[in-house]
This record gives C-alpha cells, structure tokens and sequence, in this order.
C-alpha cells in the first residue's frame, strides 16, 4: 500500500514492473521518514545553502519589457552551483540514497544536465554514478560529457531505439530492476512513477518558496502570473508548487513547440493533448493511434520528451495551471533579446519560457507583475546555437 | 473447462510439466510469424505466450527489444498481430493462448475495446509487463467481463501482502519470475526458493509457471522438480529465429529441435 497519494486525480500511478514496487515503496518510506527527520532536513538546507549557493537571487528586468505597465522578474536558477535547477533535488535523493544505504545511483540524462548535477551530488557524496545518455545526445553534448567524467561517473551510451533521452529512462528502469538491491535510480525530472513526481516536486519546492517571499520583500504581494518551462516539468512544478492554492496567481506552463504544433516536429505533449502511459505514470504523452511512443523534437535537448509529469497533467485537467507552446524560433529570439538586454544568457529550455513572458507582458492592459523561472544559464548551449544561427547574431 | 485448466488437467494426469515458448507476433514478418507459431506447436508446445511489438518495452532486454523493432519495421500493428492469432486460433482449437503486452498498446483505443478484440481472435491470457497488482483491478475487471485470465507477476521479492493478493486474484496461470532485471537468456534463472514455492501453494494461486531466463531444458526440469507447474522460455526461442533471418526452413528447423528438447524437459523420465 502506498502512504502518500500515488495519483493526481487519473493521473500518476505506478504502471511498472511488478518487481520494482518493492524498491519504489523503499523509496516512498524513505521520503517519509527523512521528511519528518530534523537531521536529514538540517543537513539538505546546509548543501543548498552553502554548496549549491541558496537562495538563488530575483532579478527585476531592466530593459527587456517595453510596456510600462509591466515588471517582469527572473527567477535565477541559472545562478545556482550546476547551472541549473536541477541540482536542487538531486541533493536530496543523493541523501536519500545514503540514508537507504545504497551505495550506487543510477540516473538517465538527455541534455546532459540532469547528468551533471547528479554527477556533482554523487562526487561530493561519496556514490558511484552510471548515467545512461541517448548516442545522438553524446554527439550533441560533449561538454556535458566531459563534465560528468571529470566528476567520477560513468557515461553509458544507449544505441537502442532513437538514442535520445526517452531511450535513456528505459535502460535505466532496467538497469533498475536488476540493481534496485544495491542502486537507487536518481530519476531527473517530475515524472515516472510514484513516488517520484511527489519527490522532485518536494526537493524543488523552494523555487516558489523564495519567490514568494522575495516578491512579497519587493513588491508587498503576490505576482499576477509564474511562468515556466515544461518538459518533463521539474523546475515548472517547483516555481508552482507553493502558489497552487494561491487562485490570484496564474500558473503559465510553456511546452516546446519545435517547429510547430502543425508539425510532428515538437515536444508539446499537454498542448496536443494525448493521454497514455509512458515510464510509468499515466500523462499526456506523444503517441500514434495503436499507442507505440512517437519521438518528440525541440530545438532544447532538455525539453526533448515525448510525455510529461502527472501533476501538470492534471493541472492543466482541472483548469489550475495554462500550457502553452513556444516555438524554436521564438525560443532563440528570446535567447538572443535576454543576452542583449540584461547581459544573461539563458538555457535554450527556459528561453521558452521568456518568450511566453515577453507575448504576456506585450499584451497587458494593466499593471501586472510577471515572474519567469530561468531554470538553467546558456553556457551548455552556445555551440548548438552557433550551429542553429551561424553568424545571424 | 477453460484452456488453462484443460491443459494443466491433461499434463498433471501424465506427470508432465508445460513448456510454454515466446515469441513476437509479426517478428520477422506476418507470413514468417505464423510459420514460426506452428512450428512452436507442431515440436509440443504446450501453451502459447505471444508479444505485441512494442516501442518502449521497459522490461525486455536486448534480444526482445530487436524482435519488436524488427517487426515494427516491417509495419506491425497491433490489428495485425490479433490477425496472426485469429489465424492460429482456427487451427489449434484447444491451446492456450497468452498475451504478453506494454499497458499503452491496451490503453490506446480503450481497455474494454482491447479486450474485446482479443477474446474475439481466441486469446485466453493477457500479462501486462507493466501493470502491477497495485494498478491491476480496472484490467482485472475487465478481463473478468471477457472471461479472460489477467496473468499476475509473482517476483523472487515479493511480499507476503502480494502473494495473498495473487492467489486471491490470479487465474489461468501466475507468472513466476525467475530472477531480477529484464528478459533475457545471458542471465540464467534461479531455482526458485522452496520458501516462495511453499506460499503460492498456501495461498493457492494459479499454477506458477517459470519465466526470465530459461534457456536450457535442464532448467525446465529442475523449476518442475522445485515445483513450478513448467516453464517459458522467450529469449532463447527468440535467439533462433535472429539467428537464421533470411532462411526460414533453417529457423524452423532448429526451433522445432530446440521445442522438442526443451519439452523433453518437463518429463519425469527427463535425464541431463
């Protein structure tokens, strides 16, 4: 039986082998246990603090937004050690994994992100690292390669299916339930099974924690709107996680619409709207009619995947949260106006969430106050986007 | 009688086990596939666990994995597997017939629509690889509705809560896993512990058969001796036919030996 809530609504659940239910239960116990443990919580907050440098800070945009009635705020996730979000909760299932006595994680990566962040946590903590990566995102991503060797893990190449980052999920997952006794899979986003959307969402929840509180320091109330980047929707889940029973705050999910929701070429699984199961949750998912996986594109490697978590899909469901698409294009026109405008190079994943923002604060008719979540910083994609653009900049 | 029920009663009455063999539907073609089936069954095949080609199958290793794209490539579909069975259903009135299937290929056009298709081409058994107990009753329910048996995983870690829930839920036959990780003959199946042979008996399950790395008729005979009711072999049967792609009668031809041995496992006069 399951003590936490497994399911959003339809959504969620554990479709996976019966053989790794006992290790997802393991897990789900272990949160339990850890979330009413003083020393567990004490030594998290000590990482995030004094290793991963929280609280990130809030940037007021200077020159970015034309129309005076707007303030838009950003979120610097880009600030924190790692150079994303991500680190945030891969801290705290590294100290799960300890506090289960494993002694190994297990972790897939498609950017190549959730790989670094989980090969710094492990280095620092004393565990052995096996990230599974797509063939075709090596090639794409071989910084973040070197980045994951340098801190000690090791870099298992999938050739199998597209060799991308839905392929690197399913050689974990078996890797996973050979290993479970000795291995704690480090699942990167908020999806899959129970209860890792419940998890990361929790590990991540600080995001909306320190807006809140930094917006309420600046401004003396909440935002009008948080916006955010949806792939599989760990740094979006994170900024909504504590404005959800906040019904004045607009919760604004941006998926990637590649190179248009007219086309196949996309990642926008809510948007297009197709329910099944994928990696063990029941989602919105990429799929043609018999229900065989179809392959989601972005021009953002981190937004790459053809589902999404269970509690964005039930968001969006119950009419709490909107999603919308951003194209390629826009995404890499925001890239280039927040480089140019306010000296930060943003990730490619939260360039689209920007590009949202700035159609939002065009539009506005009265004063409203905008927060963005920069959930990563660009350096990882300069190459890829000299190669998109060439000397178009 | 039910299929299931049919088949164990004849094999209990002659002391036998039952092999039961693996393959994907529509691997590497449908003429193939169908060639494939009834020489599975012409060798003594006791029962039949057929996969539908799937693009994500989590719970498959390599061997498994490349039969499902080799038949994707050559444009399976879940109609023409369905196709396949109805053909071999009209030949072979009396074998139990399984389905060993991904939970979104049976979400696509609708559970109960899925169900119905099936029983409609003469399938007996439906095994989701990822639908575990815990998710399993919706399915359940409706493979009740069809008369069809949803087949329940007994893992090696099972616990004790799991195992009541099989034997108060199982029907046609428990799949007994015979180690961790994912399908595949380089991993050799564990005998399995007298102590979780003892617990499906209390808690009287279907008849456990035997699966996940079963590749020699050694090891059919000794899961019958330690008490499974027989054993399915999957990537050993599907190794066969990777191995002679391209010249069908030398496929046949060694998995009709390889049946006939891997039958000879589950005699009592068996001898290694």
């Amino acid at each position: 039986m399951n003590h936490l809530d497994s399911k959003f609504g339809d959504f969620g659940g554990m479709y996976v082998p019966e053989l790794l239910i006992p290790a997802l239960d393991q897990l789900e116990q272990a949160f339990i246990d850890a979330r009413n443990d003083p020393e567990f919580q004490a030594e998290f907050m000590s990482l995030l603090t004094d290793y991963a440098g929280r609280p990130t800070a809030m940037t007021l945009s200077r020159n970015l937004v034309s129309n005076p009635l707007v303030k838009l705020y950003l979120k610097r996730e880009d600030l924190l050690h790692g150079g994303a979000h991500k680190t945030n909760q891969v801290l705290g299932q590294a100290l799960l994994t300890k506090r289960m006595g494993k002694t190994e994680v297990i972790a897939e990566t498609g950017a190549g992100q959730h790989g670094v962040a989980t090969a710094l946590a492990c280095a620092l903590l004393g565990l052995k690292a096996r990230i599974y990566m797509g063939a075709k995102d090596i090639e794409r991503q071989s910084p973040n390669v070197f980045r994951m060797r340098l801190m000690g893990a090791e870099v298992i190449p999938v050739n199998a299916g597209s060799g991308t980052l839905k392929d690197a999920v399913n050689e974990a997952m078996r890797d996973w339930s050979g290993s479970y006794d000795k291995a704690h899979y480090l699942l990167g986003t908020a999806a899959g099974p129970h209860p890792f959307p419940t998890i990361v969402r929790e590990f991540h929840r600080m995001i909306g924690e320190e807006t809140r509180a930094q917006i309420m320091a600046k401004e003396g109330r909440l935002p009008d709107a948080v916006v955010a980047c949806v792939g599989g929707g760990s740094n979006a889940i994170g900024m909504f996680a504590d404005f959800i029973d906040e019904p004045s705050v607009r919760l604004v999910g941006v998926e990637p619409a590649g190179k248009g929701l007219h086309t196949h070429e996309h990642g926008a699984t809510i948007c297009t709207g197709s329910k099944g199961i994928l990696h063990g949750a029941f989602s919105y998912i990429m799929q043609d009619q018999d229900g065989q996986i179809e392959e989601s594109y972005s021009v953002s490697a981190g937004l790459d995947y053809p589902a999404v978590g269970p509690q964005h899909a039930y968001l969006s469901d119950i009419g709490r949260a909107e999603y919308v698409a951003a194209t390629d294009e826009e995404a890499l026109n925001a890239f280039k106006l927040l480089a140019r405008k306010e000296g930060i190079i943003p990730a490619l994943e939260s360039s689209h969430a920007i590009a949202h923002a700035l159609n939002m604060a065009d539009e506005a008719t009265e004063e409203t106050i905008i927060v963005v979540n920069l959930s990563g910083r660009g350096d990882k994609d300069l190459a890829h986007v000299t190669e998109v653009l060439g000397d178009d900049i | 009688m039910a299929r299931y029920e049919a088949m164990f009663a004849q094999l209990n009455k002659k002391n036998e086990g039952a092999f039961v063999p693996f393959v994907m539907l529509g691997d590497p073609d449908k003429a193939t596939s169908i060639a494939i089936i009834e020489t599975l069954i012409e060798n003594g095949a006791d029962a039949l666990e057929l996969g539908f080609p799937y693009s994500d199958p989590i719970a498959d290793g390599p061997t498994i994995q490349a039969a499902s794209i080799r038949a994707l490539d050559n444009g399976n579909t879940p109609t023409e597997c369905l196709d396949i069975i109805a053909a071999i259903r009209d030949n072979h009135p009396q074998i139990p017939i399984g389905l060993l299937l991904y939970s979104n290929l049976v979400l696509a056009r609708g559970i109960d629509y899925f169900y119905t298709q099936a029983k409609a081409s003469g399938v007996d058994s439906i095994l989701i690889a990822d639908v575990p107990l815990r998710e399993a009753n919706r399915f359940i329910d409706i493979a009740r509705e069809h008369q069809i048996d949803q087949i329940l995983i007994a893992p090696p870690n099972a616990s004790e809560e799991t195992l009541q829930t099989i034997g108060e839920l199982s029907s046609g036959y428990t799949y007994l896993l015979g180690r961790a990780g994912v399908t595949g003959a380089e991993t050799a199946a564990q005998t399995p512990a007298s102590e979780l042979i003892d617990k499906l008996t209390k808690y009287q399950v279907a008849p456990p058969l035997l699966g996940f790395g079963i590749s020699t008729p050694a090891q059919v005979a000794h899961a019958i001796e330690s008490g499974a009711a027989g054993a399915i072999s999957g990537s050993a049967t599907v190794n066969i036919i990777a191995k002679h792609l391209g010249n069908t009668p030398a496929m046949l031809s060694e998995l009709g030996q390889f049946v006939q041995a891997m039958k000879a496992g589950t005699l009592a006069t068996f001898k290694e």
